[in-house]
């Protein structure tokens, strides 16, 4: 082998993946290095984001790294609420129960404290065995010798070989890409998430939401007010700001050419939410990211050689109705798989490290949570548009309507029910159809009025902080014709129709008489969402290390 | 391996910070001392040095007991593993000679360095002399203008590119052996391309914030004494530099006057339009018109 510089594991990736993976070896021993790309562990990051510490979960985060929920997190909690919104009429369930099923406790973040609180302890506990933690250094693709992977090629180091290489590099992982373990081609494999953070005092916080200081609030917004899109609204309380946010499927946001910064104006201006967010709305940040769906793509067997898979980078993110766990999941699997190679390898088998991992998936019971098989039975029928459309016109009609209020005492019970919300069809019954009925049939008149006028996106754009690349764009066109490419100028949520300032744009060039649309592409605003991935046809990668976007809350 | 790397304070330039009188004189009294910007350069290719081959680094100042505070600076903001300060009376109001002279005396206390590395010219005597002077004193291989820089230790040598006639356009690399005395260019750019080089300096600077705190227990201050110099050829004694007068750059007159135009004010623009045309005349703008089209 060539003389290359080695470490015994190599973490790519510090976001919770990364780091349960990373504390994991080192807790074994085990000489680590990892490579983040952000100028600081969270500076790419976007989430929620309520991370869950499963009762039922091998490993935790607090677990992993003890007094981070004191240090790291931001508010317990302790109420969980949906409602279901159609028009100015809203009907709110509680869903603390399924939001208390098999957790231990669930803690609200900001991913930028959150993961930078963890950079310090990973650095501290991986340099302890020769390695370490790099920030600023993006991991470009897979070494192989002989066709068999060796170790990572980087743009800011020379190659590193490793004997085992967790991937923990997220959503839009490049090293699962190269492998050929993830594409990125469906958009019904995946949500887009955009979110805001907004400044509030803590005592607005306590006044407004009846929380006290070590208690927090979730609410949950579906129905008619994202223009038939499928996905969802969320509201959690931080110490001293909110997380507020939309999380839909892709493949219908597509379809509904809808754009995500309007979508989220619309959840931010709903008379439900006056009552929380007053007449002062000060904006922070606004961000995005894709979500992987893990009913669709989390891989049965997330490894390849010396390369294991874990968090989103496998897609194990799930979402369980309307709760979203990637995180704990992300925790869960960085952990069994740094466990398994260490287990392998005092069996002088390190090369069975993998098949070690995906057996410990299953045999945990996380595959079962992320994968649900009884949404596999289901899917075929309950997916089918014919069904869909049978299904949504019972539900409107006179029938549906009287069954809906029958059923109204029982409503709530029913969506607390952990195994019927893992099996919820991805229609647009459960998501927009159904909530607008309950809410038609047996919501009250919000009589609150919204005094909220959000940023509009040049100002959105304008509030984040960019070191641009100049000259050396992470995103290039491969078709700039408008049926390959066009559907990005709607969907990503740093570009819209009309709107010069973002990353796509429509234009109309003439040659000889004939007109053709086209889209051109300009990646100094991006996020890093990831969507133009899977919408668009691109040649995409993450910016080199330090480069590109950098969040301050996440 | 041994590094030495000469510092200077000079007076804060930034806007915010520098003081002048009416006659335009700078007040160094209300003006802080801080480290020659370009210090940082040598600085950073000493630590270069250091992570990749190991050793120390020993940043030194000539000045008064004040420069303790840019040897701080220098520690902290980029590292340093001793401070050394030449300071005393004698040495007061020296040329760039007498400098050079107690700078290389100093130097020379420190045992045998493998490689000293000044900065490109300070920010206010501006002269970029003191390296060079200093290394002829020492008598080493002198290599200026350094951007980049790799030392083969098995070998002996050092290999450096350098801007030819400070031009970022020409580069060419040079070979010498060790010891040897670099000029570090502004335009030098450490790089560390393994991950075992930048865990180094990572540790490093962490050490180094904290050693800055305490930055004295690494100060060693040395009179003209402690280094073995004879007070004639230091300080103004030994400075050859007369200094007849001292004038101030005449500020340029504003002859000009400006007039600020909102650019949505369609009026005002075609005046600002109709001024230029008559400015380089209309044949001018009658050929812009049309190229235009
Ligand atoms: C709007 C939104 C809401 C969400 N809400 C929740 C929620 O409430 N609860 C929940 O549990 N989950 C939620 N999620 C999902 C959750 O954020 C992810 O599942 C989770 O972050 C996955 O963790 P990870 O460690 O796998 O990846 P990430 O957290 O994405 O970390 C990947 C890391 O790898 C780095 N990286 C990527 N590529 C490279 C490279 N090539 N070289 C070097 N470094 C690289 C990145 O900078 C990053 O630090 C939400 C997501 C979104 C977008
Ligand atoms: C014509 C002339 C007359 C002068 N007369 C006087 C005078 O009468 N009284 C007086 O006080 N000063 C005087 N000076 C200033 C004094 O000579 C210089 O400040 C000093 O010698 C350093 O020269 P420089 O500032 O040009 O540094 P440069 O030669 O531009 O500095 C290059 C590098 O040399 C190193 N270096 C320079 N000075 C020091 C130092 N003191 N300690 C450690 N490293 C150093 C640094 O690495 C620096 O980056 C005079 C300067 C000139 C040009
Ligand atoms: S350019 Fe692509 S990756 Fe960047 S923000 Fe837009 S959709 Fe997301």
């Amino acid at each position: 082998m060539s003389d290359y510089e080695h470490y015994e594991a190599l973490v790519v990736g510090a976001g919770p993946g990364g780091a349960a993976a990373a504390a994991t070896f080192a807790n074994y021993g085990i000489e680590t290095l990892v490579l983040e790309r952000g100028v600081e562990a969270g500076s790419k990051n976007v989430s929620g984001g309520l991370i869950y510490a499963e009762e039922s979960a091998p490993y935790t985060i607090d677990d992993l790294f003890p007094g981070f929920r004191e240090a790291a997190a931001e508010r317990p909690i302790t109420k969980y609420r949906i409602h279901n919104i159609a028009g100015d009429k809203v009907e709110s369930f509680d869903l603390t129960d399924l939001h208390e099923h098999d957790t231990e406790w669930s803690d609200s973040v900001l991913r930028r404290k959150m993961d930078s609180w963890l950079e310090d302890r990973v650095h501290e506990r991986t340099r302890e065995t020769g390695g370490g933690l790099l920030t600023g250094v993006h991991v470009n693709g897979l070494l192989r010798e002989e066709g068999r992977i060796v170790g990572v090629t980087l743009d800011e180091l020379d190659p590193i070989t490793a004997d085992i290489i967790v991937a923990a590099d997220g959503v839009n992982s490049e090293l699962a890409r190269d492998a050929g373990l993830m594409d990125w081609d469906e958009p019904d494999e995946w949500f887009q998430g955009v979110k805001a953070v907004v400044d509030m005092p803590e005592d607005a916080i306590a006044d407004r939401f009846d929380v006290a200081d070590d208690e927090g609030a979730a609410h949950l917004f579906s129905g008619d007010l994202f223009e038939g899109v499928r996905g969802g609204g969320f509201l959690y309380t931080n110490r001293d700001t909110l997380s507020l946010g939309t999380v839909f499927h892709l493949d219908s946001l597509v379809a509904e050419e809808a754009e995500p910064h309007q979508l989220l104006d619309a959840l931010l201006t709903h008379p439900l939410l006056a009552q929380w967010l007053g007449d002062d709305y000060t904006e922070l940040e606004y961000s995005a990211k894709l979500v992987p769906d893990s009913k669709k793509v989390a891989l049965r067997e997330p490894h390849f050689g010396r390369l294991l898979l874990v968090g989103d980078a496998a897609g194990q993110m799930q979402a369980q109705g309307p709760i979203i766990k990637g995180m704990n999941h992300a925790v869960t699997a960085g952990a069994l798989a740094a466990e398994s190679y260490a287990q392998a390898k005092s069996r002088n088998e390190p090369e069975k490290a993998g098949t070690r991992y995906a057996r410990k998936l299953r045999s945990e019971g996380v595959m079962k949570k992320l994968r649900p098989r009884g949404y596999e039975l289901l899917r075929g029928v309950a997916e089918d548009d014919g069904v869909t459309d049978v299904v949504d016109t019972v539900l409107t009609s006179a029938v549906g309507r009287a069954g809906i209020r029958a059923l109204s005492g029982r409503l709530e019970r029913l969506y607390n029910v952990p195994t019927l919300s893992a099996l919820m069809p991805d229609t647009r019954t459960p998501y927009v159809t159904l909530p607008t009925v309950i809410a038609e049939e047996l919501g009250t008149r919000v009589r609150d009025q919204s005094s909220v006028t959000p940023p509009d996106l040049e100002a959105r754009i304008g509030g984040l902080t960019y070191d641009t690349d100049i000259g050396n764009p992470h995103i290039t066109l491969r078709d700039e014709s408008y049926e390959a490419s066009g559907a990005a100028v709607a969907a990503c949520p740093v570009s819209a129709v009309d709107f010069g300032g973002g990353c796509y744009r429509e234009e109309v060039v003439r040659t000889n008489g004939s007109e053709e649309r086209v889209v051109s592409l300009d990646t100094q605003p991006c996020v890093e969402c990831g969507t133009c991935a899977v919408v668009a046809d691109t040649e995409w990668t993450h910016p080199r290390g330090d480069k590109g976007v950098e969040f301050k809350w996440g | 391996m041994h590094m030495v790397v000469l510092t200077k304070g000079v007076p804060d330039f930034r806007e915010g910070q520098v003081s002048f009188d009416e006659d335009g004189h700078l007040e160094r009294g209300k003006t802080p001392t801080v480290m020659n910007p370009n210090d940082r350069f040598a600085l950073e290719a000493a630590l270069q040095t250091r992570i990749r081959h190991g050793g120390r680094v020993s940043v030194m100042s000539m000045g008064p007991p004040g420069y303790k505070e840019v040897l701080r600076e220098a520690m902290e903001t980029v590292y340093a593993d001793d401070l050394h300060l030449v300071s005393d009376r004698e040495m007061a109001a020296a040329d760039t000679w007498a400098t050079a002279i107690t700078l290389s005396a100093g130097i020379e206390t420190l045992g045998e360095p493998d490689v000293v590395f000044a900065g490109f010219k300070t920010a206010d005597g501006e002269t970029g002399h003191t390296g060079p002077q200093t290394n002829w004193c020492l008598d080493m291989p002198l290599v200026t203008h350094v951007i980049s820089l790799d030392i083969d230790e098995a070998e002996g040598t050092l290999r450096a590119k350098r801007l030819v006639e400070g031009d970022i356009e020409e580069i060419e690399t040079v070979e010498t052996e060790l010891p040897a005395f670099v000029v570090a260019d502004p335009e030098f750019e450490p790089s560390y391309r393994t991950a075992g080089e930048r865990l180094t300096l990572k540790d490093l600077r962490e050490e180094t914030r904290a050693r800055a705190e305490n930055y004295e227990e690494h100060l060693t201050v040395r009179d003209h004494a402690d280094i073995n110099v004879d007070p004639d050829y230091i300080g103004l004694d030994g400075s050859p530099t007369i200094v007849s007068s001292v004038d101030p750059i005449p500020k340029a007159p504003a002859e000009r006057e400006a007039t600020m135009v909102d650019p949505e004010d369609t009026g005002a623009m075609q005046d600002v339009l109709g001024a230029m045309q008559s400015a380089v005349g209309d044949d001018a703008g009658d050929a812009a018109a049309a190229g235009g089209d």
